[in-house]
């Protein structure tokens, strides 16, 4: 039966990622740095990649990984996901480290477990597992075209790309033009790739890569949603304490206080789908339905968490000083990665057997 | 000594070879089993149990069914064994304990409980049943109580009533066993809005309670029904549901046997709260866990919330899955069912019967309460009445 719990282990990995968040990525410097030449924090990732090796969780250790398991990773996306901390770790040491995997490409795969290279799949965030995604041209053996909405390409130093010859294909960084896109998250931006004429090296199948990739990174995309719900309840329930209005706090109003209890309880409720979807990648049992019913439930919990925030923070909510524009513009995005809510209902009804008219 | 597993199987077999459930008479068997200590387990030696980890009890139900041996039919004396019990084991004097617990547990008496008021739901401390002390130091009860099951049924009942109207309202109660067959207790059927009666109304003018059958001081009976009302939580929660087990079963079964109800309208929406229940499925389970490995956590406190809800827009999108018949409704027969399934009948009835899961065993409005306050930690709301005694109270 699936272990919905944390182990103590978890638990003590979490909080060593905890404490490093909590000195390293304040939210006074997430936004500051949200407008600079560099989104993403790569001194952080050094520390979580380098320092503590989280980058190489999923990658067994003879390929030089840690040879961890998802229910880990979740653990780190949860704390992530509670910063916003803006780096690549769910695009390069989860989908591409995936898609690496099912191609069996040692040498990169070592790369990216050690963090010393960042990778990313050149498939927009937007794609749900399974689904169609663009892919480049091969002309004379070289990639031609143009990707949009590709997650931390930016921060990228290799790039996983599809081919419309159904390979997919290792491309450096430095033979493609990466164009920021302006983005919603301003913590997970994006941007336009185009090749003109790069150079690839095959390293196998696009089609089953890919999904494993995105069926990853959906499934603990949703511990990621949690953390960010988690975030924002507990840090609206802080605030609702303190604020006084009418010579009370403003927690003691009971329209407010059934509010958070119905929050709290939708957070308790992503806990389980999260942990479930977690359990189900680790041990192959059941988990096409287990990553579609946490994305099916996980972005509603995330947008409503961070939307609340927003509302019950009053004045507060809405300016750029507060955090909470960065958690509510990642829980919407993240409504979009990997497939929506709806895109995974439907999945559902052919896994469960409820078919439409 | 600790009981551990191989010796209750071994007493189990003891058990099973001493009184063969197959040639032995039901009540006798279940007699046999409580005497011999395997009623439940973690209750005393004496008493049903052995003093073994409530865990165990598992072992000796597993080897039991296995064996063919009858059981105690533990749905239609659940208030007996999930409220009564509990607290008699709890406040109960030596007395009381060998007199209620044994016919309790096999089923010979029935127990109901004669708490909620029709002034007294969600505040139920503002109860105002009367008991009065006589001379002889027994006591004379009045008043009303209502929504108790199986009162018709019941032997007994635990009863919670003011003694002392004098002192705010919590101070003012003591917890009784009453006798359901004294001549001053009428009970009759409340029909509800399925059209049978689940329930009952019972009236209580001046029925006699002997001292002997008082739980806990006097005084001292808002405590002690707080045993009774954790151990109706608790009896909620704790059983593995499989996936589809609850009121999302029925509708998908019926989605996928009958094509020519589906409309896009109907998939959108059965989707979601087919996802809805599959999560709730698995917060149950991961409370379960949670109060396995001994790390009992708050999420029993919103179970019951999310079942409420998802019980409610389940069975009422069943209703209008099912088109014309959804404008029909099996019988509404005024009938005193003995064992309540709320995903028993058609869908009609399981709309309508769903409409008290968020009533029920403490309303939502108030479990948000609770959740806010107690998990939450947000203030608590204003309380007016807690320095008030109980007969100056607004009603």
């Amino acid at each position: 039966m699936t272990d919905l719990l944390y182990s103590e282990e978890e638990e003590a990995l979490r909080a060593v990622v905890r404490d490093l968040l909590t000195d390293h990525c304040d939210a006074a410097s997430v936004i500051a740095r949200t407008e600079s030449d560099a989104p993403h924090d790569l001194s952080l990732w050094k520390s979580l990649a380098d320092g503590m090796g989280l980058a190489g969780l999923l990658v067994p250790e003879a390929q030089g990984g840690q040879g961890a398991t998802h229910r880990e990773v979740a653990v780190v996306l949860e704390e992530l996901g509670r910063a916003v901390a803006p780096v690549p770790y769910l695009t390069s040491a989860v989908v591409a480290t995936e898609a690496l995997l099912e191609c069996g490409a040692g040498d990169l795969l070592a790369e990216l477990a050690s963090g010393r290279r960042i990778g990313v799949l050149a498939v927009s965030l937007s794609v749900a597992p399974g689904a169609a995604h663009k892919a480049v041209r091969l002309e004379n053996g070289t990639l031609h075209g143009e990707l949009t909405g590709i997650a931390d390409a930016a921060a990228a130093d290799v790039l996983l790309v599809p081919g419309e010859d159904g390979g997919l294909y290792v491309v450096e960084a430095g033979a493609v033009t990466v164009v920021p896109q302006v983005s919603l998250d301003l913590t997970r931006p994006l941007a336009r790739v185009m090749f003109d004429g790069a150079a690839g090296r095959r390293i196998g199948d696009a089609a089953p890569a890919v999904r494993r990739a995105l069926r990853a990174g959906a499934g603990l995309l949703a511990s990621e949603q949690l953390g960010v719900a988690d975030w924002t309840l507990t840090e609206t329930v802080r605030y609702l304490k303190e604020r006084k209005q009418f010579n009370r706090p403003v927690g003691g109003f009971q329209a407010l206080k059934h509010r958070l209890a119905q929050l709290w309880l939708e957070v308790v409720s992503l806990r389980a789908a999260a942990r479930n979807a977690a359990d189900a990648l680790t041990t192959g049992d059941d988990t096409d339905v287990a990553v579609a019913v946490a994305q099916a439930y996980a972005a509603s919990v995330a947008v409503h968490a961070a939307e609340e925030a927003v509302q019950l923070h009053g004045g507060i909510g809405m300016t750029w000083e507060h955090p909470a524009h960065l958690y509510l513009k990642r829980a919407k995005a993240d409504s979009l990665a990997y497939g929506t809510a709806g895109t995974h209902r439907e999945a559902l009804a052919e896994l469960v057997d409820l078919r439409a008219p | 000594m600790t009981i551990d597993a191989p010796e209750l199987r071994r007493l189990t077999g003891e058990l099973l070879t001493a009184h063969p459930p197959l040639e032995t008479d039901r009540l006798d068997f279940l007699k046999a089993r409580f005497d011999a200590g395997l009623a439940w387990v973690h209750y005393p030696e004496g008493l049903g149990g052995l003093g073994a980890p409530r865990a165990l009890q598992a072992v000796v139900d597993a080897e039991l069914e296995a064996a063919g041996a009858p059981d105690n039919d533990p749905r239609r004396i659940g208030i007996g064994l999930g409220m009564a019990a509990p607290t008699i084991l709890k406040y109960g004097t030596e007395e009381q304990k060998q007199q209620f617990l044994r016919p309790l547990w096999v089923g010979e008496e029935v127990w109901c409980q004669l708490f909620s008021e029709p002034g007294a739901g969600s505040d139920l401390a503002a109860l105002g049943t009367r008991a009065v002390r006589e001379s002889g130091g027994g006591w004379i009860v009045n008043g009303q109580k209502v929504w108790t099951s199986s009162a018709h049924l019941a032997r007994w009942a635990i009863l919670i009533a003011r003694t002392d109207p004098d002192v705010p309202k919590h101070a003012g109660i003591t917890y009784f066993v009453c006798d359901m067959t004294d001549p001053g207790v009428e009970v009759r059927p409340l029909r509800q809005i399925t059209g049978e009666a689940e329930f009952n109304e019972v009236f209580l003018t001046d029925v006699r309670i002997p001292d002997a059958h008082r739980l806990g001081e006097v005084g001292d009976g808002w405590r002690v029904a707080q045993t009774t009302l954790m151990n109706e939580r608790v009896s909620i929660g704790g059983m593995r549901i499989p996936r589809e087990g609850g009121m999302i079963g029925p509708i998908s079964q019926t989605w996928r046997e009958r094509p020519e109800l589906r409309t896009h309208d109907l998939h959108q929406r059965l989707l979601k709260l087919w996802v809805e229940a599959e999560v709730a499925r698995l917060s149950g389970e991961r409370l379960r866990q949670q109060l396995v490995a001994g790390q009992p956590g708050h999420e029993g406190s919103g179970m019951k919330l999310s079942f409420a809800r998802l019980n409610q827009e389940i069975s009422g999108l069943e209703v209008e899955l099912r088109g014309e018949e959804g404008l029909l409704y099996d019988d509404w027969t005024m009938r005193r069912p003995e064992l309540v399934d709320f995903t028993g009948r058609d869908a009609g009835y399981r709309y309508l019967r769903s409409k008290g899961n968020s009533i029920e065993g403490g309303t939502s409005e108030v479990l948000l309460n609770i959740v806010a306050e107690r998990v939450l930690g947000l203030p608590a709301e204003p309380r007016t009445d807690k320095d008030v005694a109980w007969k100056d109270l607004a009603r």
